[in-house]
């Protein structure tokens, strides 16, 4: 046993990765395939009768037979989608079978082989750690994948949207309506796909957030590194992170509980007439929620500031507060507008405080006191509940994701560029 | 200069003191003020949504006595579960109700007599039968739940002048009082049931589970990946292309909007790959990409933190780089790999938006079993619940949302502990 290469339990793990690997790779493409490629044999075998239908229709159809195959509907189809539907689960068992027969098979072929590999000469901790350097590698790639995942699913579903409604009315059309008639002679459904009062509506609700954070994230981050004793820091600091931490659920709920109706009474006793939806209402929650980010962020750079910097400062006589606003935020400029861009970044994604509290009718306003809408909550009530994969409704909450995703992606860049930036300057 | 000019220097110096120590103060002030509102909000909003929820922990019940008649049994056929799942148990609580209160005559009045207790009460009669066979023939007395009307005015969140209740109705409860008959007790229901169209009957162990069930997947996948992403990068990877490509996309990733992330779960997993809507899997799957850069930077930050000499020492007593990495850098690492991912499963466990995307906003009354089962979770819960206009369930909206907090401030303090605990000063 002595003349053996590696320490005996790597034998044991070479056969275990030769014996589950291949087959586990083959069961998961297996299953992300599987239901695709039945369907689409399914769908090739329709009856000439619905070669007509339009490719909405057909997806309709087949979510019918699927439903049929799986017993959830007890509704009667026709003969021939019947068969259809027969055809579906007598495909869908087959599959099964051959999934199970054929991962069977990989892995045993596997473990044979590495039963053969098993002698005196082979190398098998040098087999063993390549193996597993490639599985760490391929982790690693997963957020390539994620990125070129979003990035495809998104813009594939946006080109369909595009060959429907052009992109100019999108970008520069200023209505939006995405309720499409289903009756000619519906009224008020004109199905109009103009971004701009959404994207509007979205940088008035950020805008009132930012006001709201920045003053207070900032200057409490100033507080707290420059005049606050160290007791009240280390009491304090977790506190605001605190808010970071509330899950923004509980934001939109305590906008629509509190601070609408707060709002409105407000509005009402000034003489004001204040939406129940109010930009104002859902912008103070929004920025109550990004305020710990503005506030460490900064902390962050503040901090970073060279101390000699200060006492330069000091040492002519400035006081602390002129030290503040003169050398030290100045020179930490950068990374706090980085530290902002971020967070407006933050803001225009953000999704449940809007949902909850801001309104669905798209108003292109200025007025804070207004409903407004915002690209996320178009995107929510366009694709919850029920939809038809490819209208242009559905589709048109892809296009609007994907200008969110390049409209953040963006911001993100450009402010990691800046702090990073900033970050060398003093390192 | 002379010195004339240096003394008149020295004395606008002198003259504007006041003014900037007055700036100063000010200064100073409005920071405190800054630190102050922050911590205010803060509190508002805890203190409004524990005042507005703990009501929902207590609930009122009515005790009843029901007389379990052997005429519910129809002839000839044997007690089984059966014939109990099939008997006819809502005339028996209207009949018990009607004998409570024989004054009540009128077809309006009984109707506004049934609607005092909650409609769930016929199953809680059958499901004691199903338990207890020989019950049928006795007169038992029974703790039946209030309807959330009665059950907001025992709570003091309505007034009577609020609630929907009658004159009449309210006699009635003052009567039921009078006996001893009402009792609020703790809110047993609310951990117990899932969702449901009746505020008293509903309760938030469905969304538990399914939340449960989506940590474990997320869990399950998103921490051996992270960590093996994490190992990479820090050990293995050298300055190259792909490396760079892929560092940049972590960072960015972070910071993409989770709805984004929903988009991706609705068109790749449920759209191209068939998967069902509403199922734990699913959910798990769009969390774990959501929380692998979280948990690959927390990862990271934990094995920068090993000293190079445990890593030289490793090497130097003959040890391949793998085995320097998998028997030595990574069990002292873990603590601080572990804290990260406690952190980005408590933010997991209050993500809403991505789970919109992929369905799991279906009502859903049973509680989820396994990873397919359709379910719901708790942020979409209060979500849902959030939409109701019925106070019963603000309160209850409430309610869970402290559930959920006391369940991320349980994380975030395991994370802390375990940060203190196994901290170590190299």
């Amino acid at each position: 046993m002595h003349k053996l290469h590696s320490r005996l339990p790597y034998y044991g793990y070479m056969s275990a990765l030769w014996t589950g690997l291949p087959a586990l790779l083959i069961l998961l493409l297996w299953i992300s395939f599987e239901t695709t490629i039945v369907s689409s044999l399914v769908m090739s075998d329709l009856p000439p009768a619905y070669e007509s239908y339009s490719e909405q229709q057909k997806g309709l159809l087949l979510n019918d037979i699927k439903n049929h195959a799986a017993g959830k509907v007890t509704s009667v189809l026709t003969p021939e989608l019947q068969v259809l539907s027969d055809r579906y689960e007598h495909l869908k068992s087959i599959a099964n079978m051959a999934n199970i027969a054929v991962v069977l098979a990989i892995g045993i072929i596997g473990g044979i082989f590495a039963w053969q590999k098993i002698k005196v000469e082979t190398r098998a901790r040098n087999n063993v750690e390549k193996i597993v350097k490639g599985l760490l590698i391929a982790s690693s790639t997963i957020a390539i994948f994620t990125t070129v995942g979003i990035v495809l699913s998104v813009l594939f579903e946006s080109v369909r949207f595009f060959e429907k409604i052009p992109v100019t009315d999108f970008f520069f059309g200023l209505e939006w309506s995405p309720q499409t008639a289903i009756r000619d002679d519906q009224v008020g459904s004109s199905g109009a796909f103009g971004m701009v009062p959404v994207f509007a509506g979205t940088l008035l609700i950020s805008f009132i957030a930012m006001l709201v954070a920045v003053p207070i994230g900032l200057m409490s981050a100033v507080y707290l590194s420059e005049y606050a004793p160290r007791k009240l820091r280390a009491v304090a600091k977790p506190m605001m992170e605190v808010l970071a931490g509330v899950p923004t659920v509980v934001y939109g709920f305590f906008a629509a509980l509190v601070v609408a109706p707060l709002v409105r009474d407000l509005g009402v006793t000034v003489g004001l007439d204040v939406s129940a939806e109010s930009a104002l209402a859902a912008g103070l929650v929004m920025g109550i929620m990004i305020i710990p980010f503005v506030s460490s962020l900064s902390d962050d750079v503040i901090n970073a500031v060279p101390q000699a910097m200060r006492d330069g400062a000091y040492a002519l006589g400035a006081t602390q507060s002129e030290t503040v606003r003169q050398v030290i935020l100045p020179a930490a400029l950068p990374g706090i507008v980085g530290g902002v861009l971020l967070a407006v970044s933050r803001a225009i994604g953000e999704t449940m405080i809007v949902v909850m509290a801001a309104g669905l009718a798209a108003n292109l306003t200025a007025n804070p006191l207004n409903a407004v809408t915002t690209v996320t909550v178009q995107i929510v009530t366009l694709l919850v509940g029920d939809q038809e994969f490819d209208s242009a409704k559905t589709l048109a909450a892809f296009a609007l994701g994907l200008t969110l995703f390049v409209v953040t992606l963006a911001l993100n860049v450009i402010a990691l560029h800046i702090v990073r930036k900033y970050r060398e300057q003093y390192e | 200069m002379n010195n004339s000019n240096r003394q008149s220097i020295a004395e606008i110096v002198e003259k504007s003191l006041a003014k900037r120590k007055a700036k100063e103060k000010r200064f100073r002030f409005a920071g405190m003020l800054a630190v102050i509102t922050a911590l205010i909000m803060l509190a508002v909003l805890l203190l409004s949504i524990v005042v507005t929820g703990l009501p929902a922990f207590t609930q009122t019940a009515i005790k009843l006595d029901f007389h379990f008649e052997e005429s519910l049994l129809p002839a000839d056929t044997e007690l089984t579960d059966e014939v109990i799942a099939s008997m006819d148990f809502h005339s028996l609580v209207k009949k018990t109700l009607r004998e409570k209160f024989p004054m009540v005559k009128k077809r309006g009045d009984k109707k506004a007599l049934y609607k005092m207790i909650s409609n769930g009460a016929p199953y809680q009669l059958r499901d004691m039968l199903i338990e207890d066979h020989s019950l049928l023939g006795k007169t038992v007395p029974v703790w039946v739940l209030a309807d959330d009307e009665v059950d907001s005015i025992f709570k003091g969140s309505k007034t009577i002048a609020d609630s929907r209740l009658t004159e009449t109705q309210y006699g009635w409860v003052r009567q039921l009082v009078a006996e001893d008959r009402v009792v609020t007790r703790f809110n047993w229901t609310f951990f117990q049931n899932g969702d449901s169209r009746e505020p008293e009957q509903s309760g938030i162990r469905g969304a538990i589970m399914g939340s449960l069930l989506v940590i474990i997947v997320t869990l399950g996948l998103s921490f051996p990946m992270g960590v093996a992403a994490a190992v990479y990068l820090e050990e293995y990877a050298k300055p190259s292309r792909l490396n760079d490509l892929i560092e940049i996309n972590i960072n960015n990733l972070a910071a993409v909007p989770s709805i984004v992330f929903g988009l991706l779960g609705l068109a790749v997993y449920i759209n191209f790959m068939g998967m069902p809507r509403s199922a734990p899997l699913v959910a798990g799957l769009v969390l774990t990409l959501m929380t692998l850069p979280t948990i690959i930077i927390a990862s990271r930050a934990a094995l920068k933190s090993v000293p190079p000499s445990i890593r030289e020492a490793a090497l130097g007593m003959g040890a391949s780089k793998m085995q320097m990495i998998f028997h030595h850098v990574l069990p002292l690492a873990m603590p601080g790999m572990l804290t990260g991912s406690i952190i980005g499963m408590a933010q997991a466990l209050g993500e809403t938006a991505p789970l919109l995307m992929i369905g799991m906003i279906a009502f859903i009354v049973d509680i989820p079993q396994g990873f397919m089962d359709p379910a719901t979770v708790l942020p979409v819960q209060i979500y849902l619940w959030a939409d109701v206009p019925e106070a019963a369930f603000r309160e209850r909206t409430a309610a869970a949302i402290m559930v959920l907090l006391a369940f991320l401030v349980t994380m975030n303090l395991l994370a802390v502990w375990l940060r203190k605990k196994f901290e170590k000063r190299w």
